[in-house]
């Protein structure tokens, strides 16, 4: 979004895309709470600030690295459930039982990403897409385990003795994990792994005759990803208390990767505004009960077919264009 | 042979007769455009749901399954004008958004023309089983069998034999090298959108009296005719038409010797596979990759 900037060396700080958007991003967190009064405000924003963590993830697969994932909804079900089920049946600590399903998910990944990962356009879609149901059919089945489709109970959030409770504890926890994600996604950008990354979306074959091993690329970011989305699903489970297998849906997966695309690829604070504002809509859309689904998909549909670029480049080019 | 196995073979193709004629609708509009709909499956609930209106109204049988064909047609190319039309240059990406949000958008749509309950179809001739080698078949299920043979002759003609069937193959090889023989390829893209609207409506009309329809039943259908074209070889008639017999037939043999409860992750499995070992598919065409 920054691009033209980046390259400009005398540039301040505060106006590269890397410290200055995670301190715009920062600020935003900080203030939040003076325009938010009750709980019920607080719940949303936790919720959107964890749908921006998978995000922000899921944002370096498709708009860095160009490859499609349906099914990123099975990760968040399975970094949920691995560390509801670890933390409840075997009484691991929580963060022990976050970490542990997060190397699950992340071992996951990399066995089934190298010949998933191998597949482009459709193709890779639909495997991704069987991935993900296979996963949220299992999750629904195995009801003596999981609780079936009506879920599961999840023991609080325990960090160093201190237990997380209450949305306003919350809200920080989430927010810090939100900068860090950031933070972390950025640093790969701009490191050579995210040019590597950049060059396979242009064309695969001339990343490949430059001596880019595409495949061991596309399976990092593939495996990153997955770990952002484990992660961000633990802690759904820890802050919710509650589970159910509608977080490994397919219906779930396609809200993320629309959530990647309304807020603009290959922009990470565009994965964020897109995560911040399909996460609120519906709960506006709720105000018009039986209309919510008609509206939800002519929006879908408008935005992709007026702003195909995603909201936040598309309005980054009129403000370039407006200052020039 | 055993009557068991017999039983588990009329439900599959059954079943698999109905994820063909969906597959075909993907592999329509794939040919015509290198779409892919995700809102094939909502054109088979709005053929139920549309039948269902229909008869609750009073109509008789045959003019309630042509209304519904009808209705759904106009709704796949009122998406083909009002949405994929207007998005000529989006990328694989974007086209797949834009077709979810109308498979959202029709569901939702659904939910307020009809509701969210669950409706019986009456069948075409009445519900008394007929006993086959020892299984016992429900005569719809003959019906699905036969208006799958009646459909893949007809498509058979129409491809072989009319203009704009032959102009849909030609665009499906290239469609460069259709347009410049004089071929509309947008007008091959517009029938496209109702001919696999159409298709998906029948597969509707079909089941609905068997497994009862709702607004909601387009996912599970729309994904598994999916699986089904994928296994097949995506953009191939005659692998839309064994992979859905295939997925079908795999889907009952494994519920009834395997497991009921994981029924419905047969089907992505098997794509899974297919996608590892043979992306193309059974009978999908070698595709190279231009530089």
């Amino acid at each position: 979004m920054f691009a033209s900037r980046r390259q400009d060396a005398t540039n301040p700080w505060w106006a590269s895309s890397r410290t200055g958007g995670i301190a715009l991003l920062a600020l935003v967190i900080a203030l939040a709470p003076l325009a938010i009064s009750n709980n019920y405000f607080y719940d949303v924003a936790i919720i959107v600030g964890l749908n921006a963590i998978v995000c922000v993830g899921l944002n370096l697969l498709i708009g860095y690295a160009g490859q499609i994932s349906l099914g990123h909804a099975g990760f968040v079900g399975l970094g949920a459930y691995g560390s509801a089920l670890l933390a409840s049946r075997y009484g691991w600590p929580p963060l022990a039982a976050l970490v542990a399903a997060t190397a699950g998910v992340a071992l996951l990944a990399f066995v089934v990403g190298r010949p998933i990962l191998r597949l482009h356009g459709h193709y890779l879609a639909m495997a991704t897409l069987g991935l993900g149901i296979i996963v949220s059919i299992v999750i629904s089945t195995e009801d003596g385990l999981t609780g079936g489709p009506d879920g599961m109970p999840v023991p609080p959030l325990a960090l160093f003795g201190l237990v997380v409770q209450g949305e306003r504890t919350w809200y920080w926890v989430v927010g810090g994990c939100l900068l860090l994600a950031v933070w972390l996604a950025q640093n790969l950008i701009e490191s050579p792994i995210g040019r590597a990354l950049r060059a396979l979306h242009t064309s695969e074959i001339a990343a490949e005759v430059a001596g880019i091993d595409s495949a061991r690329h596309k399976l990092m970011v593939f495996v990153v990803s997955a770990v952002f989305a484990a992660v961000a699903g633990g802690l759904t489970a820890f802050y919710a208390g509650f589970i159910t297998p509608a977080k490994a849906s397919f219906l779930h997966s396609i809200e993320l990767v629309t959530m990647v695309v309304f807020g603009g690829m290959a922009s990470t604070f565009g994965a964020v505004v897109g995560a911040a504002i399909l996460t609120v809509l519906p709960q506006v859309l709720t105000l018009l009960k039986d209309y919510e689904m008609v509206v939800f998909g002519a929006l879908m549909m408008l935005t992709m077919i007026f702003l195909p670029l995603g909201v936040v480049p598309t309005l980054a080019g009129y403000w370039r264009r407006g200052a020039r | 042979m055993d009557s068991q196995w017999t039983q588990f073979l009329a439900g599959g193709l059954t079943a698999g007769s109905v994820y063909a004629l969906v597959a075909l609708g993907y592999s329509i509009i794939f040919n015509a455009s290198r779409v892919i709909n995700f809102a094939q499956g909502e054109f088979v609930m709005i053929g139920g749901m549309s039948a269902v209106s229909l008869v609750a109204t009073g109509v008789p049988m045959p003019i309630a399954v042509a209304g519904a064909v009808v209705i759904a047609s106009i709704v796949g190319l009122l998406l083909e004008k009002l949405a994929v039309e207007r998005a000529p240059r989006a990328d694989v990406v974007t086209l797949i958004i834009i077709t979810i949000g109308a498979s959202i958008f029709l569901r939702g749509l659904a939910q307020l023309v009809w509701d969210k309950a669950i409706h019986p179809l009456p069948p075409f001739s009445g519900d008394r089983p007929i006993a086959v080698l020892g299984a016992t078949i429900v005569p719809q299920s003959l019906w699905v069998l036969g208006a799958m043979v009646v459909i893949v002759a007809a498509l058979s003609w129409f491809f072989g034999r009319t203009l704009l069937g032959k102009a849909m193959l030609a665009t499906s090889h290239n469609r460069l090298a259709a347009q410049l023989v004089g071929i509309d390829v947008a007008k091959v893209l517009f029938a496209s959108f109702g001919l696999a609207a159409a298709l998906g409506a029948i597969a509707g009309v079909l089941i609905a009296p068997i497994t009862f329809t709702s607004y909601d039943v387009g996912v599970m259908l729309g994904l598994k005719g999916f699986a089904a074209a994928i296994l097949g070889g995506l953009g191939s008639f005659a692998g839309a038409i064994v992979g859905g017999l295939v997925l079908g037939l795999l889907e009952s043999l494994s519920a009834g010797y395997v497991s009921s409860a994981y029924k419905d992750v047969v089907a992505f499995l098997i794509m899974l596979v297919v996608l590892f070992f043979r992306p193309r598919g059974i009978l999908g065409a070698l595709q190279s990759v231009r530089v």
